[in-house]
């Protein structure tokens, strides 16, 4: 009985999530004609009309390629910065480890609104205000809190005895991490780089604020969203959505693993 | 092939604590299999890693062959470690994980893939060199462990407790299979063990370690029969050695010993009111008839071990262990007749618990 509740209880929250994606994969597959039907119809017909015809639509091969950059960069950024700093959390123990900890997670105690305006007024000073390098920026101070817990658990996961080991046979320090750390943390990594990627890509709140002419797809979505025919709408979203997806279909198993990563050896 | 030299090691891992290792020097000499033993916490562990470099020494010098290596990193140090968790490489095969340390060295692929072969021969892994590690069993990655370590030749050979992982049986085929193996290596080999029957079984020399210190160094045999203090007698040894408090009391020049109402032989030279006897269980030998000299003792746990019994034995308030022949007729509360082998008993201080030696009761006075 209890199991039976469960199951329905999954079941339902799945399809509280599954059924509006669903709705937006018919309408993005579906002809321009055929959304307007009604009652909609419960398949796609797999026509690419709705599609071209957002693609193709003024402005969004710019913000898709803005985004994209801005993920990228984010991505780039966030792992030069979280790799060194996960792996001292991770592995050694010095004066302040704790409070360091805790200043890393602090930076998201301020809502993003607060972080925006002064950081606008900086990037106009600096010039990189409504570029992509401002927006990555912005996303990589949103990702590096979490990023860097991520890639601390995935190098913690790595048992220090293969790096002494490493060194006892021939490794330098830094050889040791390359030839040994590394392969084996690098599906979490790959994990944790994915999860900064897309945190950028989704991002709209930050992104609107630090960008006026060159918007980010999920911004410049948002800000025709009322105005924009429904095709628009729905291969918009299915934009938005479908990165998320495919990454998670990919790297499933390193996010599970994330957080309590079942021993290597 | 080096020999070792540890002068005045002290390592402290937490400022204001009592330092890990405190002023330890020993040498271990070319070729010797020499152990490190001791219960956990002792101080072997860093000791051995202080030899490795993976831990550097607050103080004293350590010296391989001719060397020294104190501030070297581990891989100028020209050795090879075998470590208890194995540490085999979990993203590289079999044949990878041999020959690691031999590619770190860039040595030729011809050459990489003979010694691989041959340590893979000597540990009996031929047949598994692509698999990885993840495919085998634990005493498999063990000998991958050890494959690794002596592929590289190294001139000194670390082991930590090396077959502590491994279950009861495996362990006892391991320990002969490593024996016959260091005679074949002929390399110096420093091992880091708690089991004292792995100790007895394969060093050529046993460091017994205490708090940080050594208690006493010698070959098995040496801390076996004459153990320096107390805790190493009852540290080494299948039943532990059995201590019994003895009063002494001197009848013209004449030592006597009491054990409760039981009188006991005391060599003239020991010194002091009061004295501990250390008896091996072995030494010890029971009747259940009456013996004359004997002492009368009750019987409180009979444990069979197979080829002997374990017999627990009161007399008065002191317990101790005797072994007896499998078909010895002991049962619980039974009143036995034991005697003592005189020369077998070693006589320690009351005070330090340390060993009285004539040689110690001369120089004294």
């Amino acid at each position: 009985m209890r199991r039976v509740l469960g199951y329905a209880a999954a079941a339902l929250l799945a399809g509280w999530i599954l059924v509006p994606i669903w709705f937006v994969v018919v309408g993005a597959f579906s002809s321009v004609a055929r959304i307007y039907d009604y009652p909609r119809p419960p398949v796609p017909d797999w026509s690419l009309e709705t599609m071209t015809f957002f693609v193709t639509s003024a402005g969004v091969p710019q913000a898709l390629l803005s985004s994209v950059l801005v993920a990228v960069i984010t991505g780039v950024l966030t792992m030069l910065l979280a790799a060194p700093a996960g792996y001292a959390v991770a592995r050694h123990v010095f004066r302040g480890a704790d409070a360091y900890r805790l200043t890393i997670l602090s930076t998201r105690a301020f809502p993003v609104v607060v972080l925006s305006i002064p950081l606008a007024v900086f990037f106009l000073q600096w010039g990189v205000y409504d570029s992509v390098w401002g927006v990555a920026f912005m996303h990589t101070a949103l990702a590096l809190p979490f990023v860097v817990l991520m890639v601390s658990t995935v190098f913690a996961g790595v048992p220090v005895d293969l790096e002494e080991a490493a060194q006892v046979f021939g490794c330098s320090r830094f050889t040791a991490f390359r030839r040994v750390v590394v392969p084996i943390a690098a599906p979490g990594i790959a994990g944790a780089a994915t999860f900064a990627v897309l945190l950028s890509y989704n991002e709209v709140f930050a992104a609107s604020i630090l960008t006026l002419q060159e918007p980010t797809l999920p911004v410049f979505v948002l800000s025709g969203l009322t105005q924009a025919p429904l095709p628009f709408r729905y291969a918009g979203a299915l934009f938005l959505l479908a990165p998320a997806f495919l990454f998670i279909l990919l790297i499933r198993k390193q996010i599970l693993g994330v957080g309590g990563r079942p021993t290597l050896r | 092939m080096s020999d070792i030299g540890l002068i005045g090691i002290t390592k402290t891992y937490t400022r204001g604590a009592a330092p890990a290792v405190r002023d330890v020097s020993l040498t271990v000499a070319d070729g010797e299999f020499f152990v490190l033993l001791g219960p956990s916490g002792c101080g072997k562990t860093t000791l051995l890693r202080a030899i490795a470099g993976l831990e550097h020494p607050d103080a004293g010098t350590i010296r391989l062959g001719d060397r020294d290596v104190t501030g070297s990193a581990p891989r100028q140090r020209d050795l090879a470690m075998v470590f208890q968790g194995y540490a085999v490489f979990p993203h590289l095969t079999v044949y990878d994980n041999i020959g690691f340390g031999l590619s770190m060295r860039h040595e030729p692929r011809a050459e990489i893939d003979a010694r691989v072969r041959e340590a893979a021969g000597l540990v009996q892994l031929d047949d598994v060199l692509e698999r990885y590690p993840s495919a085998l069993s634990g005493g498999q990655r063990q000998r991958v462990a050890v494959a690794r370590a002596i592929a590289v030749r190294p001139s000194v050979l670390l082991m930590d407790e090396p077959l502590s992982n491994l279950d009861a049986l495996l362990r006892l085929t391991f320990r002969s299979d490593l024996k016959r193996l260091a005679k074949e290596l002929n390399t110096t080999i420093v091992y880091v063990t708690h089991d004292q029957v792995e100790a007895l079984s394969l060093g050529d020399r046993i460091a017994v370690m205490r708090d940080g210190e050594i208690v006493q160094c010698g070959t098995p045999m040496e801390v076996y029969d004459r153990p320096a203090t107390r805790f190493v007698g009852g540290f080494i040894g299948t039943p532990p050695m059995n201590f019994l408090p003895v009063t002494i009391s001197r009848d013209a020049g004449r030592a006597v010993g009491h054990l409760g109402e039981h009188a006991i032989r005391v060599p003239d030279w020991v010194s002091g009111d009061t004295v501990l006897a250390g008896i091996r269980a072995e030494n010890l030998a029971a009747s259940t008839t009456e013996v004359p000299d004997a002492m009368l003792v009750r019987v409180r746990v009979v444990e069979p071990l197979g080829s002997q019994l374990l017999v627990t034995v009161a007399v008065g308030s002191e317990i101790l262990k005797l072994l007896t022949p499998n078909d010895f007729p002991a049962a619980d509360d039974q009143r036995l007749w034991m005697t003592v082998a005189d020369d077998k008993v070693r006589w320690f201080s009351a005070e330090d618990e340390r060993e009285l030696t004539a040689e110690r009761a001369t120089s004294a006075v």
